[in-house]
């Protein structure tokens, strides 16, 4: 049976004009310019790219629209944008500017009727409700505010439920424990919120080979996988990925 | 000398990737509501995300539907993509009952959510599915379609989709949860496609490409 293929997404994480990376999403180091990169990824076929604007919701701005703009001329796949998205107003912007889904984490703590205005306006499609979660302790997670800054009192798969049921399209789930260490996903966590979601659900945070990848559909139940250092500093590419996780039996894309 | 490509103005939607797109594929793009414009095109497109209810409003408020229906009358090309496809049909049950332009005779229905063996699997449908068809080869040929084969990948982000009520106006589908999903709907010029052709890589430029330069 074919089902839809486990799609591979480049994460890129933004402050500024610059592509950064950090570790648990903390010490950002300026890797270059983040368009440059998505044109590369989309040449080697990447199938989605996302944009996290990772200080917006600190400083309260929003930087991207240049940056989309720019990128959604020359790149013909799905473009994510998220950071500091705060209203209805903000997300027609962003869809303006050449974006065709928005991430939004802050605000929708903050107010989750934004999930059912947004939802409501543009459609669930263009929603992904992105979740960053710190372990607790076994088989528990609190979701995290301001990229992984902020402690919420939020249990993340009463986050997932409730996201879903306000109209989330999809769910990206960033394990703060694993981002940026590239030492493999919290693969209890995405199996957690994917079993809970009737929705696709992104595995975030964490990628360093292509074993992760491989555990984290087959054990964690994941629709998607988003890559950031191991593509960025070209330990990997687009292709290697998937020629690898094609050998290993998942289903993707073959991208000409 | 280029293409002139129209593409319709409704108020909905991120209309900038597809004029980029048709750009991209070399047509001069012009993105508009005027009812003139839309009448007198040589290749028109009507894009779309969201509700039917609020896209069928959106038309009907500017007078569009009307247009829509005496251009597709006239035989040039007519391509609706994602919620421009479904308005092609003849009615949706998205959120109640609403009737569609009825251009190629059809429903929308939601995808049910559940596989051939009963099983819950996810919705809306996100990613990429590959395009298939048991008679391709004759099917796909001359239309936007052309020179592409089954297992070719497209970009869908949908949880309705298009039932075509004459089974020859279904040009491909995708196998989701051991289930065809249509994927495109075509007769004559006219074409529907539940997938984003300007966010599928080369493959969806290729269609677009075949509709810029397909044969009047």
């Amino acid at each position: 049976m074919v089902m839809s293929r486990v799609r591979l997404i480049a994460r890129l994480d933004i402050k500024g004009p610059n592509l950064i990376k950090g570790i648990h999403l903390e010490g950002l180091r300026v890797i270059g310019d983040p368009r440059e990169f998505a044109r590369l990824y989309y040449k080697q076929g990447i199938d989605e790219i996302v944009y996290m604007d990772v200080v917006a919701s600190l400083y309260g701005r929003n930087s991207l629209h240049d940056i989309v703009r720019n990128t959604a001329r020359d790149v013909f796949v799905p473009l994510t944008v998220g950071g500091g998205v705060r209203s209805v107003n903000d997300v027609r912007e962003l869809l303006r500017s050449g974006a065709d889904k928005v991430a939004i984490n802050t605000a929708a703590i903050k107010n989750p009727e934004l999930i059912r205005e947004i939802a409501h306006v543009f459609g669930s499609q263009c929603l992904v409700l992105s979740i960053e979660a710190k372990r607790q302790g076994k088989g528990s997670w609190e979701a995290y505010a301001d990229n992984g800054r902020e402690k919420t009192g939020l249990d993340v798969i009463d986050w997932v439920r409730r996201g879903v049921t306000l109209g989330a399209g999809e769910i990206m789930i960033t394990s703060v424990d694993q981002e940026g260490t590239c030492k493999g996903f919290d693969t209890e966590l995405v199996r957690a919120v994917s079993d809970a979601a009737s929705i696709p659900v992104i595995a975030s945070g964490g990628m360093g080979k292509t074993e992760h990848l491989v555990d984290v559909i087959a054990h964690g139940h994941a629709d998607a996988v988003s890559v950031a250092s191991i593509l960025h500093y070209k330990r990997t590419s687009v292709p290697e990925i998937r020629s690898a996780a094609i050998a290993a039996g998942i289903e993707m894309r073959n991208a000409p | 000398m280029s293409v002139e490509v129209v593409i319709i103005d409704y108020g909905i939607g991120n209309l900038f990737s597809v004029r980029r797109a048709f750009e991209h594929c070399g047509a001069t793009v012009v993105v508009t509501s005027d009812l003139e414009k839309i009448l007198a095109a040589q290749r028109l497109v009507l894009p779309g995300v969201g509700a039917f209810a609020d896209g069928m409003r959106g038309l009907k408020e500017r007078g569009l539907d009307k247009a829509i229906r005496s251009y597709a009358d006239s035989g040039r090309p007519l391509m609706g993509i994602c919620l421009g496809m479904q308005m092609l049909s003849s009615v949706s049950e998205e959120f109640g009952e609403h009737q569609g332009l009825r251009i190629i005779p059809g429903r929308v229905t939601s995808i049910s959510g559940i596989d051939h063996q009963g099983k819950p699997y996810k919705v809306p449908h996100v990613g990429w599915a590959d395009m298939q068809s048991k008679t391709y080869e004759t099917a796909w040929k001359g239309t936007i379609l052309d020179g592409l084969h089954p297992g070719d990948a497209v970009y869908l982000t949908h949880s309705f989709e298009v039932k075509p009520d004459n089974p020859p106006h279904l040009l491909a589908y995708c196998d989701y949860g051991g289930k065809e999903i249509t994927a495109a709907i075509s007769k004559e010029n006219i074409y529907g496609v539940q997938f984003h052709p300007e966010k599928s890589g080369p493959v969806g430029l290729k269609i677009i490409n075949n509709f810029i330069n397909i044969r009047l």
